[in-house]
């Protein structure tokens, strides 16, 4: 009576490769975006997956429907799956919405007759009627969405793989995919459930998992997962901790400070009182636009800021290898008066990338001044008006 | 499928037994879904093609026939060329452009048809080579219009069907073997490298040339390469041998076979050599890249 999935063992996905150069095309950046994972879904389970943004959940999804082949590990379902990774797989903006309809639901494991059958319950689920014949670059996006997820609900697998496909449409639509799902629930289907929103996951499922870095952190109780998620979101830094890999180019973060506005280094601070965070990094190896980065974290963990070269579009140029670069910056300290932790990062172009360089908490300073109870001391007009 | 309402207990179906799941391959999935794939692919295809263009489906008639009428009077009328030498050339010269160009249509289709479909790869699982083998299809669907025009121009010069009509099925099938092996070979290798595209613009290029499209087999007998009289090499490009085959069968039962052109029903085999290798490589090496094209594009 078991429906099982054995998820991989070990599993790898080298997704990331970058040429530089045409003729100089070697240089790869592996990504481990899934590593040993080992799930059990029983059939009839609501299971959900959460984790921040390049956690390997949507990467295990896409193992999971056979879009990625496995490199270590294998998988195994009984059933029928649908691939219902993304809404509105196929959708064509030229196209009217009839045609697309049936495009879709053929793309997702219907024949053309089951999809021509299906097509008026479509229509009427999605609350479309009268607009079928409109091209689909003419919907607005709400209707857009309505019209996928119609689609994608009347694919009556035994097993539904959901990737952040909820909370969609208006309010009033919103609650009829809700009553939807759970009576896919009710109806013993075994879904399949990836998101950021922890309401949604404590919400349906029976179960829950939550992964960080490839890595499966935690399994279980949906509530207890949120409350690590959340945890896990309170103490994040501008760039994960460096790989093994790139420790060999030498590239290292010498020396982490706070100075005042005149250049001189503090230890503590004075509220409403400019001060810079400010680290040196001695490069190892040339860098493109290479991304410094500082996060300012309370002494429990909780990150208050954090402060990137590559905010708002700036650039910050190109180093060679052997060069010393200091990265300053500077803001005005409206801390609430308690201890305060440096961590400066040095990395690669682009977000989400590993560090070069990281040394958690290198610099600390107290600030001083009174303290209203919250995090910060912003300056603020208050104004009373008498009625 | 236990369709459950209400607050009555589900009924479950017998638990189906487990499978493994394997990544995405070039074929697989059924015959079925296959075909409704590669149906609906094309059809869409043929749909967005012809969109807001008033004429729509007629270009695809029109065009090789404004391109037959330019070669037409360019090479009869000023050139002379074709007339009073060839017996019917401008149906000949209108055959193998139509049979030339569903090979073009089809192979430099195929060249981007995978990275343009990009949203579909990387989202759903389906049959890798069902990308390709749409272009192929709604190619053919137009070689089978074009070809409508093609006997119109024929029974129009007076030309009286014959038995030897029914080679042209066998025929278009060889090309159609020919162009899917090059369309796979080539759509594959365009999603690792690009340069592909360019390059084969040119291959094209070179091979309208070097088919009897514009000259026929005969005209280039005199001629000789390496020892070997340049009507043979024409006719071991498979192309070339299919047109002459045509040539023959459709307009002028003594113009030369492809076995005739060659020097013999032997080496005949070289161009059906040439065509099963290359189907062959092409769906080798497309099977082998189909696991990955999803995570390279």
């Amino acid at each position: 009576m078991s429906k099982t999935f054995r998820l991989p063992h070990q599993q790898y996905s080298t997704l990331k490769e970058r040429a530089l150069h045409p003729f100089r095309s070697t240089t790869y950046d592996e990504l481990h975006a899934v590593k040993d994972v080992s799930i059990e879904i029983a059939e009839g389970e609501f299971f959900g997956i959460v984790g921040r943004n390049g956690s390997g959940k949507s990467t295990l999804l896409k193992c999971v429907a056979g879009i990625y082949g496995v490199d270590k590990g294998r998988i195994s379902i009984a059933g029928r799956l649908s691939p219902f990774i993304e809404l509105g797989v196929g959708f064509n903006p030229d196209l009217n919405a009839r045609d697309n309809v049936i495009i879709n639901a053929i793309m997702l494991g219907l024949s053309r007759k089951q999809a021509t059958e299906r097509f008026d319950r479509v229509v009427a689920f999605a609350e479309l009627e009268g607009f079928m014949d409109l091209r689909l670059k003419n919907y607005s996006s709400g209707m857009l969405v309505r019209l996928a997820f119609a689609t994608a609900i009347q694919v009556e697998a035994e097993i539904l793989l959901i990737d952040e496909v909820l909370a969609v449409g208006d309010a009033a639509f919103q609650q009829k995919c809700f009553e939807e799902f759970f009576r896919l629930k009710r109806e013993g289907r075994t879904i399949v459930f990836v998101s950021h929103d922890m309401y949604s996951v404590e919400r349906f499922c029976d179960r829950a998992m939550l992964m960080e870095h490839g890595n499966m952190v935690q399994i279980g109780d949906p509530r207890t997962i949120g409350r690590a998620y959340h945890e896990l979101n309170f103490g994040q830094l501008a760039h994960d901790a460096p790989d093994e890999s790139h420790s060999a180019s030498g590239t290292a973060i010498a020396d982490a400070w706070f100075e005042n506005d005149l250049g001189e280094r503090i230890t503590s601070a004075a509220q409403e009182d400019r001060m810079s965070m400010c680290f040196e990094a001695h490069l190892g190896e040339d860098l493109v636009e290479p991304v410094f980065a500082v996060t300012l974290r309370t002494e429990l963990g909780h990150t208050i800021l954090v402060a990137r070269s590559d905010q708002h579009g700036h650039s910050s140029g190109s180093f060679k290898s052997g060069e010393s670069v200091i990265a300053r910056f500077a803001l005005p300290n409206w801390l609430t008066p308690s201890r305060y932790l440096l961590t400066p990062s040095l990395a690669r172009e682009g977000t989400g990338e590993s560090a070069l360089a990281l040394v958690a908490d290198m610099a600390s300073v107290m600030v001083h001044g009174t303290g209203s109870g919250g995090i910060l001391e912003l300056p603020i007009d208050v104004a009373l008006e008498r009625l | 499928m236990s369709a459950a309402t209400g607050l009555e207990t589900p009924v479950k179906p017998p638990s189906p037994a487990s499978h493994r799941v394997y990544g995405p391959s070039a074929l697989g999935g059924g015959v079925e879904r296959f075909w409704a794939l590669t149906f609906m692919l094309a059809r869409t295809e043929f749909k967005l093609r012809f969109f807001g263009s008033i004429f729509g489906y007629l270009w695809t008639l029109v065009r090789p026939l404004l391109f037959f009428g330019v070669l037409l009077f360019v090479f009869t009328k000023l050139l002379h060329v074709g007339s009073g030498t060839v017996p019917h050339y401008p149906e000949y010269l209108l055959e193998s452009i139509i049979l030339f160009t569903y090979f073009q249509e089809t192979t430099s289709g195929c060249v981007p048809s995978l990275v343009g479909r990009e949203n579909l790869l990387r989202k759903v699982r389906f049959p890798r080579l069902v990308v390709p083998l749409s272009v192929a299809l709604l190619s053919l669907f137009n070689l089978g219009m074009n070809l409508i025009v093609v006997f119109l121009f024929i029974l129009g010069a007076g030309i009286a069907p014959t038995w030897s009509w029914l080679e042209l099925p066998v025929l278009v099938a060889l090309l159609v073997i020919l162009s899917t092996g090059v369309g796979m070979l080539l759509s594959a290798m365009y999603v690792r490298f690009r340069d592909v595209q360019p390059i084969w613009e040119v291959i094209a290029q070179i091979l309208w040339y070097a088919s009897p499209i514009l000259y026929t087999v005969q005209s280039a007998a005199k001629h000789h390469l390496l020892g070997l009289s340049f009507s043979r090499i024409l006719v071991i490009n498979p192309i070339g041998a299919i047109i002459t085959q045509a040539r023959k069968a459709l307009l002028q039962p003594s113009a030369p076979s492809a076995s005739r052109a060659i020097g013999g029903d032997l080496r005949l085999l070289i161009p059906f050599a040439i065509t099963a290798g290359i189907f062959a490589l092409g769906l080798w090496y497309f099977n082998r890249e189909a696991p990955l094209i999803s995570e390279r594009l």
